[in-house]
């Protein structure tokens, strides 16, 4: 009876450790695999132009609705105490500090993660991945590789454009719509906004959140079983578990570098 | 698609990036207050309460910033602040020019304005503002005009 309980108890204990461990060791296999890849630059940029140039429409209307909405709530917020003029600080803040990198990385694992989850799904699923290997290819070298470095470069330009955007739309609403001092809009924000602490940082964010959505969509291609079925239950994975990462891994970073 | 094709777009992508990046160290960053000032020399100031200052905030005169706070140490022998101010070397001021901590607005951060003083020689690196009046604290304030009201009271009843 206890040793049951026990069992049922430890049961998914190991589970967790042993898929943790297991995708610790891939994503370990997938950066050993990256150096050969880099010999071969045209398949990156076939990657960077698949996930990212497809990625700038979507990437560059949120960010200017995001930006916009940040304009307005910031705005009645700060009416209130009657310091509108903080209205771009607040703005850049917090687009280049959270929404940036983090809602950048949500829309890159729903447009660009999905379809490699998917695109590796199938490839497996027809066998190509295995015709390759007996052709004395490395899949891994040859076909995640490219896509995971492709990712990590793709995710920070995305979240730059997307800030760039964001700023430029609370911009539109603060000043030209509702008519907050343009000179008082730039400067406070040139004042509050520090380079490294603000920027930089946002850029690491975003590296580090490419490297984590491209590697799961990856992985999670590359585990799904040769299925229709469970080629669709891995790309709702990749969003989820995605996500849920971005998320959690953005408490973790923010803790870490705005903890002054 | 054509290979070149794809290079092109990619290379616009990057571009893309990269003036964004450019357009948000400009523009919000304001990557130029870094080393705004292109010559400098350091004067140092003591204050017995600096309040909220903060390194980095600016030093005013006139209402124009003339230079940057640099540092803020506690000095143990004197039991005051000892604050490092770099002066653009564009503005000079006379020695015995005066220095005190304001409030930009009510919320605003604080600054240190420099009131220029009638001496004929100017202050030169390392050297010392003498004259300085600390922040007004919002608590001793209100003392005081709690005692002056005291006091008031007890004058009217006698």
């Amino acid at each position: 009876m206890i040793g049951r309980f026990l069992e049922w108890i430890g049961r998914p204990v190991r589970e967790v450790v042993e898929h943790t461990g297991f995708a610790a060791r891939s994503l370990l296999t997938l950066l050993g695999q990256c150096l050969g890849a880099l010999r071969r630059p045209a398949l990156i940029s076939e990657q960077i132009h698949f996930i990212g140039n497809y990625s700038l429409v979507i990437i560059v209307v949120s960010g200017l609705f995001v930006g916009m909405v940040l304009g307005l709530q910031g705005y009645y917020t700060l009416n209130s105490y009657g310091a509108e003029e903080q209205l771009g600080k607040v703005v850049a803040l917090s687009l280049l500090r959270e929404l940036g990198p983090v809602v950048t990385a949500l829309l890159f694992a729903g447009r660009a993660g999905t379809s490699l989850t998917a695109q590796i799904g199938l490839m497996k699923a027809g066998e190509q991945l295995s015709a390759m290997e007996m052709m004395a290819i490395n899949p891994i070298q040859r076909v995640l590789a490219p896509r995971f470095l492709a990712g990590i470069i793709a995710m920070p330009i995305l979240a730059a454009i997307f800030s760039a955007v964001g700023i430029v739309g609370g911009y539109l609403i603060g000043v030209k719509l509702i008519g907050v001092d343009a000179g008082a809009f730039w400067s406070q924000m040139q004042a509050g906004v520090d380079i490294w602490k603000d920027i930089f940082n946002g850029v690491i964010k975003s590296v580090v959140f490419g490297v984590v959505v491209t590697f799961t969509a990856l992985f999670q291609g590359y585990q799904a079983q040769p299925t229709p079925e469970d080629v669709a239950r891995a790309t709702t994975r990749t969003v989820v578990t995605a996500s849920l990462l971005v998320w959690g891994l953005d408490f973790v970073l923010t803790a870490l570098m705005f903890n002054k | 698609m054509h290979r070149k094709t794809i290079d092109l777009w990619v290379g616009l992508f990057v571009i893309l990036g990269a003036a964004s990046l450019l357009f948000l160290a400009l523009k919000a960053g304001n990557v130029s207050s870094i080393g705004s000032f292109k010559s400098i020399y350091t004067v140092s100031a003591k204050f017995d309460n600096i309040g909220g200052l903060k390194p980095q905030a600016a030093v005013k005169s006139a209402g124009v910033v003339v230079g940057r706070v640099t540092s803020i140490r506690f000095d143990d022998k004197s039991y005051q602040a000892l604050v490092t101010i770099d002066m653009d070397a564009g503005y000079k001021f006379p020695k015995d020019s005066s220095a005190k901590i304001l409030t930009a607005g009510l919320l605003g951060e604080q600054y240190v304005g420099i009131e220029p003083g009638g001496d004929t020689a100017n202050l030169g690196q390392g050297d010392r503002i003498a004259r300085t009046q600390s922040a007004a604290v919002l608590e001793d304030l209100i003392n005081q005009f709690i005692y002056s009201k005291a006091a008031e009271g007890k004058g009217g009843s006698q």
